[in-house]
């Protein structure tokens, strides 16, 4: 049986289309992703990303044991930052990635992926041990993603917080609609956005406040369907597609999270020697050259020879052309490489582009 | 959900408008709001031939692959060149811009024996019973 977050009801209330996802029952999208993909670029959207897990470390040690599970450094955070980083395993390899806030001084948030959150959380208790209090607070909290560059406007009609002070990765504790809630500028869309966490319980009297504002600037409620064209045309990995156990953040093109110089960490002796030899592989950007879709596990060729393997694809909605991520030997990562993707036994001829696909242009307030 | 009187449907839905000799073909719009939207559709050269039932191309949403099945015997006179880069025409107007491909019908006793618009939606009903 799929769980349920606490807006499963108005998810069903807004005839959305449910899917399965990571366990969850979710929707994939109300009227269109297509549609719902552009409301995001061009106005604003609002996602149920309840799903998500949520494990609180405290204690005197909860930093140190950020410090030692993650690969980003922990130190840099000030009481209201947060930072994208990686859990990695010994081998390097990627077990999740995640943003982590520093909420106190003495506790930090790990938002993580619905697949994972199991996961994560007993990798976290078994290696934190008795060093720090490690709770998974997944089931007590309801997060919504508001993005889109009127997300700002959307949501100041609903808060007295202070959002045209709040940077990208930093969180404010405040009221929204009446509801006590975290909010942060984060997101998963390469759009401008908010997140926001609070009481399950207050989840659906959020999500009906934050839909009617983003309603007022004719924005949509939007689903994974979107979610996952947006990531993409972002160039945003995402974990379990693009990159799982078997691959590390170096080779998944996240090297600007990778802080080895921050002390030891978990994975951090395999990621120093890959740093200092050069990866073998990389993840990279495709664009087709003519109508096609790349899909995960489908081949990478050059020259006749194959040169590695895509993981995600669709066609851009913002772009009208066919896109991808692979990875590719690192002979072959460099943009503008001409490379042939392998769909149904023909060679669809692409080439590597420079990751994002799609850029915000940043508006002038 | 739109099932035209004057089409003809088969149980992999696809859609038949029979034109003198021809036989436009589509997919439902059952079919295309199953799908969801429609990002890529690989359509057969004309002059190809197919056999009744036999594969002709391939429609892909950002969720799955699924072939396309011939409804009838017949040589393809036209393709839906516009599907090529406005593939989003078969989530919008399935039975129109969205068309596929014309065939020259090589059977009209095939044409006769395939579901009529409540044949197909007792079909689709029975398929959603399961």
């Amino acid at each position: 049986m799929a769980r349920r977050t606490p807006l499963f009801d108005a998810h069903r209330a807004l005839g959305a289309r449910l899917v399965e996802f990571a366990g969850w029952e979710m929707p994939l999208c109300y009227r269109g992703a297509a549609e719902e993909h552009r409301a995001v670029r061009e106005r604003c959207g609002l996602f149920d990303v309840s799903h998500m897990g949520e494990i609180e470390l405290r204690g005197p040690a909860a930093a140190a044991v950020c410090q030692e599970l993650t690969v980003n450094d922990v130190r840099r955070l000030r009481i209201g930052d947060g930072q994208y980083t990686v859990l990695c395993n010994e081998r390097g390899g990627v077990l999740d990635d995640l943003i982590v806030f520093r909420l106190g001084p003495e506790r930090y948030l790990l938002i993580v992926n619905a697949a994972n959150a199991a996961a994560d959380y007993a990798w976290i208790c078994d290696r934190a041990g008795q060093r720090a209090v490690v709770i998974d607070r997944s089931a007590e909290l309801g997060l919504l993603a508001l993005q889109g560059p009127e997300a700002e406007l959307a949501l100041r009609t609903l808060t007295a917080l202070d959002l045209g002070g709040l940077r990208p990765f930093t969180a404010l504790e405040g009221t929204v609609a009446g509801v006590k809630t975290i909010v942060s500028r984060t997101g998963y869309t390469g759009e401008d956005g908010f997140e926001l966490l609070s009481a399950a319980p207050d989840a659906p009297p959020l999500w009906a406040a934050v839909l009617e504002a983003t309603r007022r600037r004719d924005g949509l409620p939007a689903g994974l369907g979107a979610r996952d064209t947006l990531r993409l045309e972002a160039g945003l990995p995402l974990c379990g597609t693009d990159m799982d156990e078997t691959t590390t953040p170096l080779e998944a093109g996240l090297a600007w999270v990778v802080k080895l110089d921050k002390g030891d960490f978990v994975g951090r002796a395999v990621l120093a020697e890959q740093a200092a030899r050069g990866v073998a592989r990389r993840l990279i950007g495709l664009e087709l050259a003519e109508p096609g879709v790349p899909r995960h596990g489908y081949a990478v060729w050059r020259d006749g020879a194959a040169v590695g393997t895509v993981t995600s694809g669709t066609r851009s909605p913002t772009l009208g052309t066919y896109i991808g991520l692979a990875y590719v030997t690192a002979g072959a990562a460099a943009p503008g490489t001409p490379v042939a993707v392998e769909i149904r036994g023909r060679r669809v001829p692409a080439r590597v582009v420079a990751r994002p696909f799609y850029r915000r242009v940043r508006r002038e307030e | 959900m739109e099932l035209p009187d004057d089409l003809r449907y088969t149980k992999e839905h696809e859609w038949l408008r029979l034109e003198g000799d021809d036989g436009v073909v589509g997919i439902t719009d059952f079919a295309q709001d199953a799908l969801g939207d429609v990002v890529f559709v690989e359509l057969p050269a004309v002059g190809a031939t197919f056999a009744q039932g036999q594969v002709f191309g391939v429609v892909e949403s950002n969720k799955t692959v699924s072939d396309l099945f011939a409804p009838v015997s017949g040589r393809v006179i036209a393709v839906n060149q516009v599907l090529r880069d406005e593939p989003e025409h078969v989530n919008a107007d399935p039975y129109g811009a969205g068309w596929m491909i014309r065939l020259a019908v090589a059977r009209r006793d095939e044409v006769d024996a395939l579901l009529d618009a409540a044949g197909y939606r007792a079909h689709i009903a029975r398929e959603q019973g399961k």
